[in-house]
């Protein structure tokens, strides 16, 4: 009987969000292989996720609390996370394809001896047959992967995956060992120099915002800020911006940075690198404002407007207002 | 102290992958160049050597014969001395890498390595992380930015989700570069120079009892769904009457 095990990610006494798109592609795996899925949380004193984890459909999950796992770092949680595999027999093992999703996964993977595909978007086949889509030249290519290993390590690109729904009942909570040799540990977590921010994360967006080079400098940023503050959406920035120092990394959508998919997708000023779309085209509206008809953003887009963006923007932040209020 | 750094060959990202009927891909006429982000990780190693006395930067590529141009331009950039170990890369995967490179550091004994945080070809981001693991060393991936402490330990900054997070590392140690962390550098002429004159190793899997047997293997390749250009509209109103109407999303 297959087992999948997936891990569970919480920061600060949280769990982030992707965790329910990895149940999600858990769900699917199930459904795919007739197994069933554990989940495996990590840290200290976080007994109380466990139970709000507990309505999610999982037969187990294994609660790993230790000194060194307070804080995450990549060290002891592969080690943590290692322990709930063996103890759950697991033959999948299934995190989101988050920073600490990346970071952690693989060194689980090693300490396995298993296989690992990265950033899945897509389970094919069933059975003992299975392979996975995952995005590789900078998502101008789909490669299909299959792992050879007795155990399959996956992280999913939460995008593509639906977040798990809760479905009541409650599943067993196990506290094991979480088996971190504190000497082995050689690296510390010094702190988090958080980006304030009142608006949604940008892979939790329904509406992102973007801007590019064409908004010509840092300052005129704020015409797309204010007009994802009307809309209640999240900010996005192309590479070269980001590059450039106008707008803090995270807010990068695309191949190296984040994979969005909201219901409506603005793209202000920005000419459409294929990097930049392998992070935005499964949004389902994409709107481009862009001065450059040939730009490639508007191959992409449902709705273009070629136009000066510092003409159309204000504009349409003053009309949205106006219908608005 | 030496540091270890990575110098990946892969296809230029400006480059267009064509796929072919079978599935496969058609890499000829494609240019080569080294993966951005090993060439951020040859940068960072350079500045910590011109910050230090005696370190030794030593630049290791895993591929085909070809790849030695990507160890001749590190060693043009300015690092000391090259390896390559010569295999066929389509039998590799993350792992193997990270196996080869085991070997590679167990011969070499770095202080430290500073790798690319994924290679633009495979996107895989695994390297960095297997290596650790096997080594038992400390990580920090998605490098923003490196401050030494001595030659034992550093501070580095990381891109993570919702910020910059801090961590502390005692050496030996892991570090994958994202791109922030600083702007390689280009070869001089003279730098070219130099490079061609500088030691480069080359080794084979076999030299390493390394057996090419894959965790992960690529099956396929296709290309991805392709999205229907849309309409243009010509006016501010006419797009706001679109998104409330058409697609009601406002």
């Amino acid at each position: 009987m297959s087992k999948i095990l997936v891990l569970a990610e919480q920061q600060f006494g949280k769990l982030a969000n992707a965790t329910f798109s990895a149940i999600g592609a858990a769900r699917q795996l199930a459904e795919k292989t007739g197994a069933s899925y554990d989940i495996a949380l990590a840290g200290q004193g976080i007994g109380g996720l466990a139970e709000q984890l507990g309505a999610y459909g999982a037969g187990t999950i294994y609660v790993l609390e230790d000194a060194s796992l307070e804080k995450y770092t990549a060290q002891a949680y592969a080690q943590a996370f290692h322990s709930a595999a063996k103890a759950s027999g697991a033959t999948f093992v299934v995190a989101a394809a988050t920073a600490i999703g990346k970071d952690c996964t693989p060194r689980v993977a090693a300490r396995l001896g298993a296989g690992q595909a990265s950033d899945v978007v897509a389970i094919n086949g069933s059975g003992g047959a299975l392979t996975y889509t995952r995005p590789m030249w900078a998502g101008n290519v789909l490669g299909e992967v299959k792992i050879n290993t007795d155990i399959q390590v996956l992280t999913v690109r939460g995008s593509d995956f639906d977040a798990a729904e809760a479905t009541g009942g409650s599943s067993a909570v196990e506290k094991i060992a979480a088996g971190v040799d504190a000497g082995s540990l050689r690296m510390t977590y010094v702190g988090l120099d958080a980006v304030e921010s009142s608006r949604p994360a940008l892979t939790d967006a329904d509406v992102v915002i973007s801007g590019g080079r064409g908004l010509k400098e840092a300052s005129n940023f704020k015409l797309v800020e204010e007009l994802a503050d009307l809309l209640g959406g999240a900010v996005g920035a192309t590479r070269a911006v980001v590059d450039a120092g106008w707008v803090p990394n995270d807010w990068q959508v695309g191949q190296t940075g984040k994979v969005v998919a909201p219901k409506l997708y603005i793209a202000v000023g920005i000419s459409g690198a294929i990097q930049h779309l392998a992070g935005m085209k499964g949004s389902k509206t994409i709107v481009a404002i862009n001065k450059d008809p040939e730009a490639p953003i508007f191959q992409v887009a449902d709705y273009g407007l070629v136009a000066d963006l510092f003409e159309v923007v204000p504009e349409l932040t003053s009309k949205l207002k106006a219908r608005a209020g | 102290m030496k540091i270890l750094v990575t110098a990946k060959r892969v296809t230029d990202p400006d480059s267009k992958i064509v796929i072919k009927p079978d599935g496969s891909l058609d890499l000829d006429g494609v240019d080569f160049r080294m993966n951005y982000f090993c060439e951020i990780a040859v940068e960072e190693a350079l500045r910590i050597q011109e910050n230090l006395d005696d370190v030794e930067v030593v630049a290791v590529a895993i591929g085909d014969e070809e790849a030695t141009k990507e160890v001749r331009t590190a060693l043009a950039m300015g690092a000391d001395r090259g390896i390559l170990v010569e295999c066929d890369e389509a039998k590799l995967d993350s792992d193997l890498v990270a196996r080869i490179l085991v070997k590679v550091v167990e011969e070499e004994e770095p202080d430290l390595i500073i790798m690319g945080k994924q290679a633009v070809d495979g996107d895989n981001n695994q390297v960095g992380q297997l290596l650790a693991e096997y080594l038992g060393w400390p990580q920090a991936t998605f490098a923003y930015k490196v401050e030494l402490e001595g030659e034992t330990a550093a501070k580095v900054q990381r891109e993570v989700d919702g910020g910059v997070e801090t961590v502390h590392l005692t050496f030996p140690a892991v570090i994958t570069t994202d791109l922030r962390l600083n702007e390689p550098r280009y070869a001089s002429l003279p730098g070219i120079m130099k490079a061609k004159r500088k030691k480069l190793d080359v080794f084979e899997p076999d030299d390493f009892d390394i057996e090419l047997e894959q965790k992960v293997e690529v099956v396929g390749y296709k290309a991805p769904p392709s999205r229907q250009a849309g309409v243009t509209v010509d006016s501010v109103d006419a797009l706001l009457d679109k998104l409330a109407n058409e697609a009601k999303v406002i």
